[in-house]
């Protein structure tokens, strides 16, 4: 038996189970989007049932919807969109507005400003309504609608990754750093960005949820994906009508909103913490 | 006659993050007799302020009383359940903390928060209170007592509100008090007023005292007996006399050394005919709007003007506000001069680092106060050291790495601690790091900003030490800006007295350390010295104290 004389570095986590379960969840949404076309069990488009609004039963585990079409399907494959649009806005704008927020933080004075009160003028558009309005004035095909997410909620990231990046630079780090000689991009990406990685990781998956919401919120309004697809918020909408009859079709989707954008809260508010013990 | 407090076989555990167990305090026995005032001293890390805390029945959050007792006026504070020991608290056990202007509440009137006592407890009616509460400002000799407690706390000084913080333990007359470092944070000419109002209501009212400090030359003045504390055991306990003339412990013995004057030892003579290494000529640095004249609203500097030859050390001294670190900024280019120039080796300095070039910001490097804040929490000592090397010297791969160790080993740490983040190092072991950063861009000028002020004494003396050595090594010049004088002392060559945002006196010690200036004799004769009969002896003029002391 050989006995290391030096010592591992100690670094583990500790890591919930409140935390597990919502990792679990949207792991389970992210492997189902990926594999989508090849699990579905019936074509998308497809009537399989003659009755429309079926029920639950061993043919369809999810009823049909108000064409009859087969509802697991369409609820796997709008998990690509709903997923993929969702993730590709939210990588936009919290990439976007994180840089530029750390940014002005660092360089400060007018590029600050201007920048500041530009986004907050673009902040105080509700954004459902300048959702309605690009949607309704250059349509709404995949690419523009991942556009007009990320630019909605820029400003929101921008506003939190400023703040956190102005805390750090009244740091003496960051006053040494400068007094080297140091480039505003060093200062940003090497001594601000590894402070506050964490809460952006925070904000990253916050934003997200609000665009899962918004996403399905302008698809109920038939502003959102377009049929043939359907994401989660148009298949709501579509099936609206089965509502007085209690149909599947209508629940479904709407319990995979919820259960997608509260188990990312779940994971969020209960992230992995490194414990760090010194003298062990 | 029976004691007040007594504690035996006292135990404190904390947890860590790991939900490890730490005993903290170690089994400490500590009585104290009624009217008597017994100092806690050490290093931080000992758990003079946890001991002190348990005479509460407090724990701090994470820590918790694991074993022993702690008996005060008959009671068991470690049994006793969290309403009964409230009902102690504030009325017979009170407390002083470190800062006061954070103990205040900022938008509550002064008087309101002193009489709050009574008002828990029940004691007297609040007009009493206020009547009381304004017999005790008069005790503590604090300005206009009618009228300070209906001002709010940042209208008062810093020194000030320490004595009114002295006020709000006293009111409920307790039988003992807790003294929490309380004169850590003030200047050394305000110290002297606190601690005589102090030393003059305890000694009246009788009331017995715990007073945390790790300055041995304060708690020289007011306690009578002394325990000296380390890892959470105590190592000696005396009374304050026997303790500074006998120390026995090898510990107390150290602590007691560093208060000895270390001369500067051999300094190189500035050749005559090499020019300086650095001139600023009548600088004018501050803050606030630009004025009509181009200079700013605020100047914290006014018309500095030094020298400095190679090879030598420039230390500047004065209290807070009066310029000494916006002076060191300017030199650093961190707040570029309204006014006045630099010359740095023969060649203009820009006012700004901007506008320095990569050569010049190397040559001159600067190394803050606190290690906490200019260490990148989120980098490895590696890095940490790594990047000046990179930067400057374009130094990559294995002939950085070589590097690395060799400015650890210079600065004395173990190669261990490369891959160790900030965190992990202890407040001495970041500060060594905090310099070797400073070295690894081999200056020729390092700017010294209050280095020493956030370590403990014994540590502190181990910087200076080394320091000193990297000088003869490397051939470096240092400005040091300090407060402490006897820091400045013992690595200086030239002493330069600020008051005001002016340089009122330049002194070289080699010469004459006698200061002529008054301000520079009122500060000079403020720093306490170990002698218990040290602050009864002195005296100051009043017309002097009325014009430079706001405390």
């Amino acid at each position: 038996m050989t006995i290391s004389t030096t010592m591992p570095r100690r670094l583990s986590y500790r890591f919930s189970w409140v935390g597990m379960i919502g990792f679990a969840i949207i792991l389970f949404w992210a492997v189902i989007a990926l594999l989508a076309p090849h699990i579905i069990p019936y074509p998308v488009g497809e009537i399989v049932d003659e009755d429309y609004f079926g029920p639950m039963s061993s043919k369809l585990l999810l009823g049909s919807d108000y064409l009859g079409r087969d509802m697991l399907s369409r609820i796997i494959m709008g998990a690509r969109y709903t997923v993929g649009i969702s993730l590709a806005a939210v990588c936009l704008a919290c990439f976007t507005g994180g840089a530029l927020g750390m940014a002005a933080a660092v360089v400060g004075g007018w590029f600050d400003t201007v920048l500041s009160r530009f986004l907050d003028a673009l902040n105080s558009i509700p954004s459902k309504l300048s959702g309605l309005v690009i949607a309704a004035a250059v349509g709404s095909s995949l690419s523009v609608l991942i556009v007009m997410l990320g630019v909605i909620y820029i400003p929101g990231a921008y506003r939190f990754a400023r703040s956190l990046a102005v805390n750090i630079n009244t740091m003496d780090y960051i006053t040494v750093a400068r007094t080297r000689g140091e480039g505003i991009s060093y200062v940003v990406f090497s001594e601000i960005l590894p402070n506050i990685i964490g809460p952006l990781l925070a904000d990253f998956g916050i934003r997200f949820v609000f665009i899962v919401l918004l996403l399905s919120g302008l698809s109920f309004l038939g502003l959102g994906v377009q049929p043939p697809y359907a994401d989660w918020g148009a298949l709501v909408h579509e099936n609206i009508g089965g509502l007085p009859f209690g149909a599947p079709a209508v629940i479904v989707p709407s319990l995979a909103i919820a259960s997608l954008t509260i188990s990312v809260n779940l994971l969020i508010d209960n992230l992995p913490k490194k414990i760090r013990d010194r003298s062990a | 006659m029976e004691n007040l407090v007594e504690i035996r076989d006292l135990k404190v555990e904390a947890t860590t993050d790991a939900g490890r167990r730490i005993e903290i305090i170690q089994g400490v026995d500590l009585d104290i007799a009624p009217g008597e005032i017994v100092a806690l001293i050490g290093e931080s890390g000992s758990g003079k302020t946890t001991i002190a805390l348990t005479v509460m029945g407090y724990a701090r959050p994470g820590c918790r009383i694991s074993g022993g007792t702690v008996m005060v006026a008959g009671k068991n504070m470690v049994a006793l359940s969290e309403g009964q020991r409230a009902k102690v608290r504030g009325l017979e056990v009170s407390y002083v903390p470190q800062s006061a202007a954070a103990a205040f509440n900022p938008s509550k009137r002064i008087i309101d928060q002193v009489i709050e006592v009574t008002r828990i407890h029940k004691l007297m009616s609040p007009a009493e209170a206020k009547e009381k509460a304004i017999g005790l400002f008069k005790a503590l000799s604090l300005p206009d007592p009618d009228g300070i407690g209906n001002r709010y706390p940042h209208q008062v000084s810093g020194g000030q509100l320490q004595r009114l913080a002295a006020a709000m333990a006293l009111i409920s007359d307790p039988k003992l008090i807790i003294f929490d470092e309380p004169t850590t944070a003030l200047d050394v000419t305000t110290q002297i007023e606190v601690l005589r109002a102090f030393k003059a209501v305890m000694k009246k009212s009788g009331i017995a005292g715990v007073y945390v400090s790790h300055d041995l030359a304060v708690v020289a003045q007011i306690a009578d007996r002394i325990v000296v504390l380390r890892g959470g055991a105590v190592q000696e306990v005396g009374t304050t006399a026997e303790l500074l003339a006998a120390a026995r412990h090898p510990y107390t013995r150290e602590l007691l050394s560093a208060f000895e004057p270390k001369p500067r030892g051999e300094s190189v003579a500035a050749a005559p005919e090499s020019r300086p290494l650095l001139q600023v000529n009548s600088l004018i640095a501050g803050y606030g709007p630009v004025q009509a004249d181009g200079l700013p609203l605020i100047k914290a500097v006014q018309e500095a003007s030094l020298v400095l030859e190679r090879g030598r050390n420039l230390g500047i001294i004065g209290e807070s506000g009066c310029g000494k670190s916006t002076l060191a900024r300017s030199i650093a280019g961190i707040l570029p001069a309204s006014a006045g120039n630099l010359t740095l080796d023969g060649h203009e300095l820009a006012r700004s680092a901007r506008q320095r070039s990569r050569e010049q910001l190397r040559e001159l490097q600067i190394v803050f106060q606190h290690a906490d804040t200019s260490l990148n929490p989120a980098k490895s000592i590696e890095e940490i050291l790594g990047r000046p090397l990179k930067f400057y010297h374009g130094m990559k791969g294995k002939a950085r790495d070589a590097r690395i160790d060799e400015l650890l080993d210079m600065v004395r740490l173990p190669k261990a601690l490369r891959s160790r983040t900030p965190a992990e190092l202890s407040g001495g072991q970041k500060q060594r790091v905090n310099f070797a950063r400073a070295l690894a861009a081999e200056p020729k000028l390092i700017v010294c900003d209050e280095i020493t002020s956030a370590l403990d004494t014994v540590v502190a003396a181990a910087v200076i030490d080394l320091l000193k050595e990297m000088q003869r090594e490397l051939s470096l010049s240092y400005i040091f800006i300090s407060h402490d004088l006897s820091v400045v002392e013992a690595i200086c060559d030239e002493i330069v007295v600020m008051y005001n945002g002016r340089k009122v006196e330049e002194i070289t010690p080699a010469v004459s350390k006698v200061p002529q200036h008054p301000y520079s004799k009122l500060l000079f004769s403020s720093v306490p010295k170990l002698d218990p009969g040290w602050l009864d002896r002195l005296e100051r003029d009043p017309e002097l104290v009325k014009t430079y002391v706001q405390g």
